[in-house]
């Protein structure tokens, strides 16, 4: 059992890892690895291989650096993240099973709560449009009290 | 005045009978810009050599003029409503002395307390004060408990009861969390003012002046040396960040 949980973890790293190497690729190891979209930017702010396994280190970093701080470098900032990786159709990361964060997540079964809280979409919202009662949340929330 | 700021309250009630001298430039019609600070570096980080601060003038104040609140609405994305379960950052309150029928009007929020009771009280460290006097909600590891809620004399901070989407990418907000006036802070470390002072001026009422206490040469400060102004609940001792005048 231990081992097929070990090479099950295996396919899906690398799935993951041809999925964020690729813009499209082939299902490998024979699971329905999702589709990525490519960022808008040229490459980014880190290499690939890195972001996979540190991306969330690096934003738990710069929210503390941020709130708590005040310092407010923009090179790993969430906002920076949804400007670049918002989806062409829903332009956000996390609206469809499509959207960066959400293929991803869903994939690896990682609950992320970001998004409760967080805009998914780029860009100031027009004025006036306060935020909205979330309809059907497409995460799963924790309920209670996060 | 930093040191006046940082003494007990009775220390700062001096009376000086000079009419406050106010600085401007005048950019438009009706706007005044008034430099806030110098905007600094966004790796610098807050620095406690800054304590931002406001003094609330209730005389100027435009009696049924709710500019603030819906200026501090829209850029934080509040929707507006005052029901019990609705966040509100800011308030209009009405006052009126019993004895005399006096009505005056002015406009409540977080006092950024120097001497917090809600970051006091609060079980994970998640309500903070930060270097330069902006006291916050770490939404990161806000529990939603809500003793902070209880322990705030002012009733400043609300908790948002529903999902939310649609924020604005600079405010984030969510349901399970407790939150209060920032002084729009994504806004004051642009060097920008907050919503609130900037929709004050731009009505012509010039209610409210947000500036550094720490540096004699601000505006706020200027006008706090020269005019009386009170805290609210001066009692508690909680060295507010905000004061008023004319109450
Ligand atoms: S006014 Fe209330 S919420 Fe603001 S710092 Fe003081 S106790 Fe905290
Ligand atoms: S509601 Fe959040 S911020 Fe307030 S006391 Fe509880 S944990 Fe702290």
């Amino acid at each position: 059992m231990a081992r097929l949980a070990n090479w099950l973890r295996l396919a899906a790293l690398l799935g993951a890892a041809a999925m964020l190497a690729a813009p499209a690729f082939e299902a490998a190891a024979g699971v329905d690895l999702p589709k990525l979209e490519k960022g808008k930017g040229d490459k980014c702010v880190e290499d690939t291989d890195f972001m996979r396994r540190n991306h969330m280190e690096l934003l738990k970093h710069q929210r503390n650096d941020t709130l708590r701080k005040g310092i407010r470098t923009t090179r790993h900032s969430l906002k920076g993240c949804v400007e670049c990786h918002a989806g062409a159709k829903s332009g956000s990361v996390a609206a469809s099973k499509e959207d960066f964060c959400v293929a991803c997540h869903s994939f690896a079964g990682a609950k992320l709560d970001c998004w409760d809280c967080h805009a998914t979409k780029p860009g100031k919202r027009s004025v006036h449009q306060a935020a909205q009662p979330a309809a059907s949340p497409l995460m799963p929330t924790s309920g209670g009290a996060k | 005045m930093s040191e006046s700021m940082n003494s007990k309250p009775e220390g700062r009630r001096e009376f000086l009978k000079t009419s406050a001298v106010v600085a401007g430039v005048t950019l438009g019609p009706g706007v005044l810009f008034y430099g806030v600070a110098q905007s600094r570096a966004p790796e610098e980080g807050a620095s406690s050599a800054n304590r931002w601060g406001m003094l609330i003038d209730t005389t100027k104040c435009g009696d049924g003029c709710d500019d603030c609140v819906t200026a501090c609405n829209t850029e934080n994305g509040l929707s507006g409503h005052t029901g019990p379960q609705d966040s509100q950052w800011i308030r209009k309150v009405d006052i009126k002395d019993l004895r005399t029928g006096y009505v005056q009007s002015l406009p409540m929020m977080c006092q950024h307390c120097e001497n917090a009771p809600c970051v006091d009280v609060c079980p994970t460290g998640a309500s903070m004060k930060r270097e330069d006097g902006i006291v916050l909600v770490d939404r990161h590891s806000c529990i939603g408990c809500r003793y902070c809620m209880m322990a705030c004399p002012y009733k400043a901070r609300s908790f948002v009861h529903e999902p939310l989407t649609d924020q604005n990418p600079e405010v984030p907000r969510g349901k399970g969390c407790v939150e209060s006036c920032t002084f729009c802070v994504q806004r004051v470390d642009r060097g920008e003012q907050p919503a609130c002072v900037e929709a004050c001026e731009a009505k012509g009422h010039k209610a409210m002046i947000f500036g550094d206490l720490r540096d004699p040469e601000s505006e706020v400060s200027k006008v706090l040396k020269s005019t009386d102004s009170v805290e609210v609940r001066a009692d508690l001792a909680l060295n507010t960040g905000v004061r008023y005048q004319g109450i």
